[in-house]
């Protein structure tokens, strides 16, 4: 029955009630505190319980594929930044890692350490991130304050090296750009010396708290069969009984070197990936604390190269471009004109913190890329929602989307 | 006489390529290099017709009859066990070849091997939705359609995803301008004020560095406003802000003129 505005009855544009079947359908969204962006969902109800859940997405689309097509390659490594902007660094590092599986380049180990820590302290500022937001929503304000306490140490040390703190482009194309500040290590060990110690705190505050549990355990249940058919990755995969980690499984950079557990849970619920993320950031760690032996020893070895050497696609150091006329001349051509890789495509998958994060490349040969599709995980993970939404109560949608861990960024890209 | 320019491909050319410039290949491996792959390839060509096959950067690439898609990835995904559909979408191919070429990115775990299903369509072909197989293609084809207008069989719910419903063209399209079309350009105003209200309101301001000097709104050119809409001239005086101070702070009353001291130098 449509609504008339009149004097006797109030209008609502956002619910329309049908008195027919009972059923009432509620706009969550796309203004909405707990969708962490903009999410729309509309929610079939039947008294407080859903029984259709119909995710609409695109608020924040700004057609990234698009206007990779009409950019140079290394130009568009800030624009993945915008992505996933909680972790922006793992953008940049599957982008570059695309391209560069695409030109068939080696990259120097010492930028492979330093790529290393960045991606990790990136998972950790993710995690840390998730757990705030994700705890605030639930209605622990204290974890709030305590993970983003940490969280700013991270971003501190990416300050550091790169000059920012949410969109870092602290990568390249063929390496990074810049060696790690002096006291970078230092900062880090003395981050890494607190946080198990900050990860106890914070369990010790919700692993044994009645309303953290009542509104995780056992809501949002996602099966084996469900994830794996939705194309879930990540965290939400691990949680459903698949331990599948990218890092471990398809090994990329020096993640075969290291020594790490995948943690994994056949729950399917909120729980099991709360306990996740928890488990990971103590993984992160322990990867940490490996990278920095393993850059302390490169530069034991004295190893300086940062960035491969391709004089075709990849400008010489500063140094040589300064001082060297040809490595003016091909300096010069790839910033007017842009690197050319070959023809071909490659599909590049890596493990970012919210999932398997997958830049398909179609390659004609010219400075720009011919197709560029962004495969990112938030964007299943949000289509999720349509079979998981129902059954569940209004109050669960806060917790279920929490632990999903969307950004927006990334499922309009 | 302006240059020609195609109206199927508007994207961005490169401004200079060189005469005797031959783009290298990415290699392209023959299947049989690998066990686990060329078993796969032998297990589909008894049941399929498989067009082309190599592999490329480490996955293998297989290209098909678009009329076998749904049969094919049913194969792919029940007796070849591949079970994630990580992507799915479309390239482009309709200025050079008047076709669209479609990809599956498929991953099989317990293998660790990821495949490429490839095949091309005409531009009005549709092909079978895979949203039996993999819910994850439910919005996948709901994307690839918003983007480039390839039409799906019995998707549940075909609609755009990601640009509005009443979104007109197809903005992943070679032909489709970076900067949108004219429907693109205009669809606030017509949609909220109509068509009529283009000339009033005129159109969006895309130069984010832009900045209208004479803009009385603008918090940023205090000093320098003339009213809205009057007539601006390049010898338009600067006015200064004014502070109510310099004509002597009005809010004292009882001040004796005869028994204050004026300070001349303000380094006494």
């Amino acid at each position: 029955m449509a609504q008339q505005p009149n004097r006797l009855r109030p209008f609502f544009e956002n619910i329309s009630y049908e008195r027919e079947d009972n059923e009432l359908v509620v706009n969550f969204g796309p203004q909405h505190p707990s969708a962490h962006g903009q999410l729309r969902l509309m929610l079939h109800l039947q008294q407080e319980q859903i029984v259709k859940a119909h995710p609409d997405i695109g608020y924040l689309h700004r057609g990234m594929e698009k206007m990779a097509e009409n950019m140079i390659y290394n130009e568009f490594m800030p624009t993945t930044d915008r992505m996933d902007y909680i972790a922006s660094s793992s953008n940049n590092y599957g982008f570059a890692l695309a391209v560069e599986k695409l030109i068939g380049l080696e990259v120097p180990r010492r930028a492979k350490v330093i790529r290393m820590m960045i991606l990790e302290i990136n998972r950790l500022m993710s995690h840390l991130f998730w757990l705030a937001t994700t705890a605030l929503d639930i209605g622990a304000m204290t974890i709030f304050l305590y993970a983003f306490r940490e969280r700013e140490y991270l971003m501190d040390i990416m300050e550091g090296y790169c000059g920012a703190r949410l969109t870092h482009a602290a990568i390249r194309i063929g390496g990074v750009p810049l060696d790690i500040q002096p006291d970078f290590l230092e900062q880090l060990r003395t981050f890494l010396g607190k946080l198990p110690q900050n990860i106890k705190d914070y369990e010790d505050l919700l692993d044994e708290n009645r309303i953290w549990r009542m509104r995780m355990e056992g809501v949002g249940y996602i099966s084996k069969e469900m994830a794996l058919s939705w194309g879930c990755t990540g965290p939400m995969l691990r949680a459903s009984g698949v331990a599948w980690d990218i890092r471990k499984e398809e090994p990329y950079e020096l993640y075969d070197e290291v020594e790490f557990r995948v943690p994994w849970s056949d729950k399917g619920d909120n729980f099991a990936r709360y306990r996740i993320y928890m488990e990971e950031m103590r993984e992160s760690a322990k990867i940490l604390y490996q990278c920095i032996d393993m850059y302390e020893k490169c530069v034991r070895d004295g190893e300086t190269e940062l960035m491969a050497h391709a004089p075709k696609y990849i400008s010489a150091p500063k140094l040589d471009i300064m001082t060297q006329n040809y490595s003016l001349m091909q300096h010069f051509v790839l910033v007017t004109q842009g690197m050319r890789p070959p023809v071909g495509e490659v599909y590049v998958p890596t493990e970012s913190p919210k999932g398997e994060l997958g830049y398909y490349i179609n390659s004609q040969g010219g400075p720009y890329p011919y197709r560029l599709k962004l495969r990112a995980p938030s964007f299943w993970h949000t289509g999720i929602l349509t079979d998981l939404l129902p059954g569940h109560y209004i109050p669960d949608v806060v917790s279920i989307i929490g632990t999903t861990n969307i950004v927006f960024g990334e499922v309009d890209r | 006489m302006r240059a020609y320019k195609p109206k199927d491909d508007v994207q961005k050319k490169p401004y200079y390529t060189d005469r005797f410039w031959v783009a290298p290949q990415v290699p392209k491996y023959d299947v049989e290099t690998d066990e686990v792959f060329a078993k796969d390839l032998a297990a589909l060509k008894e049941k399929f017709e498989i067009l082309e096959a190599y592999i490329q950067v480490e996955q293998m690439v297989v290209y098909i009859n678009p009329e076998d898609n749904f049969e094919v990835i049913k194969f792919f995904k029940e007796e070849l066990s591949y079970d994630q559909l990580s992507e799915l979408s479309a390239i482009d191919w309709l200025a050079k070849r008047g076709e669209f070429e479609i990809f599956y990115q498929l991953l099989s775990m317990n293998k660790r091997k990821r495949v490429r299903v490839k095949m091309y369509i005409k531009e009005d072909q549709a092909i079978e939705s895979v949203e039996k197989l993999f819910r994850s293609a439910d919005w996948s084809e709901r994307e690839m359609y918003d983007m480039f207008g390839v039409k799906v069989n019995n998707h549940p719910f075909m609609k755009r995803i990601l640009m509005p419903y009443d979104w007109q063209g197809f903005p992943l399209r070679k032909s489709y301008p970076l900067q949108g079309d004219e429907f693109a350009q205009w669809y606030e105003v017509d949609k909220i004020y109509g068509k009529e209200a283009r000339d009033i309101i005129g159109p969006e301001l895309r130069d984010t560095a832009r900045i209208d000097r004479y803009d009385s709104e603008r918090f940023a050119r205090l000093g320098h406003e003339v009213p809205r809409g009057a007539e601006v001239k390049d010898d338009d005086p600067i006015n200064p802000q004014e502070y109510q101070e310099e004509g002597g702070v009005f809010l004292i009353k009882k001040l004796k003129k005869e028994s204050s001291v004026v300070i001349d130098d303000p380094q006494r």
